[in-house]
């Protein structure tokens, strides 16, 4: 499997560390919201298909990235920098404390 | 300044090795540059990192990820976004940067002591790298100059291009040895010398 880092290219999947899901929202460190928590820990989409995952380019650029990964056929049909709208020190900031 | 004693001495033997019968097809060497420094810029704040770069080094470095450049006594090259390795001969380049690179543009990092640096040249360089790394070596997609993040197993592998058949390899200087070693092994095919 090859996953297309914006900055180095197409590297072998080996240079890269699963980081979860992509879809979860973590909860604010402070927050006491339980069933925010339990979500955050335990569910997951579990999707036949397309997948919003992220990774790091832990052996090349070290950058954390969103990929999009089809679970049924490897095919990752998007690779960008997780810095951005979805970072986590962006979020923090612009969310109600719970 | 303290001497700084090599850590691939125990395994570094001057003279051609290997199957060098037909000519040696590979040189090895250390570099030892005095200064290895690693620059990060804050989001934002990357072209005034490139500036400050090319006001110390005199080095104006080339747009795009990895692009870089080597003039011999001073190299420079992107590893990650926003951030770069710069090397020199001379000991004293992190407190030259520490002065240009203010907090509000990034951090300097001084690795001068953390890393080693490995000289591959020869025709057979592209060859025996390949066997290390799972990278396109060839010169159209791995230009002079520029600069590759990568790993041998564990061993993470900073790589910049400083010749049409020439590369510099920034590895962690714990691990420097036995990637040396590896290194050797590699080159045997080809016949190679240390110098
Ligand atoms: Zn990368």
């Amino acid at each position: 499997m090859l996953i297309t880092c914006p900055y180095c290219g197409p590297r072998d999947v080996i240079e890269f560390t699963y980081q979860g899901d992509g879809n979860r929202e973590r909860p604010d460190p402070a927050s006491q919201n339980f069933e925010a928590w339990n979500a955050y820990v335990y569910d997951r989409l579990n999707p036949a298909g397309d997948h919003n995952e992220l990774w790091q380019h832990s052996g090349g650029c070290r950058a954390h990235l969103r990929v999009v990964r089809n679970t049924l056929t490897h095919e990752i049909s998007s690779v960008a920098f997780a810095r951005g709208n979805h970072a986590p020190a962006a979020r923090r900031k612009s969310e109600d404390k719970p | 300044m303290v001497e700084r004693l090599s850590p691939l001495e125990p395994e570094f033997h001057v003279g051609s090795h290997g199957n060098f019968e037909h000519g040696v097809e590979i040189l090895l060497t250390e570099t030892r540059p005095g200064s290895i420094v690693q620059l990060a810029a804050w989001p934002g704040e990357e072209k005034k990192l490139i500036a400050a770069i090319r006001a110390v080094t005199g080095l104006a470095l080339p747009d795009g990820a990895g692009g870089g450049l080597s003039e011999g006594v001073k190299a420079v090259f992107g590893f990650a976004p926003g951030k770069f390795t710069v090397s020199d001969e001379a000991e004293g380049l992190a407190h030259a940067f520490a002065k240009a690179v203010t907090p509000a543009i990034g951090t300097v990092t001084d690795l001068s002591h953390g890393r080693t640096a490995i000289r591959i040249a020869g025709p057979k360089a592209e060859w025996v790298l390949a066997k290390f790394f799972a990278i396109d070596f060839a010169l159209p997609a791995f230009p002079v100059g520029a600069g590759r993040s990568t790993v041998h197993h564990d061993v993470f592998a900073q790589i910049q291009r400083t010749g049409t058949d020439q590369f510099d390899i920034y590895v962690f200087r714990s691990f420097a040895r036995s990637f040396w070693k590896a290194l050797c092994h590699a080159s045997e095919e080809v016949g190679y010398e240390v110098q």
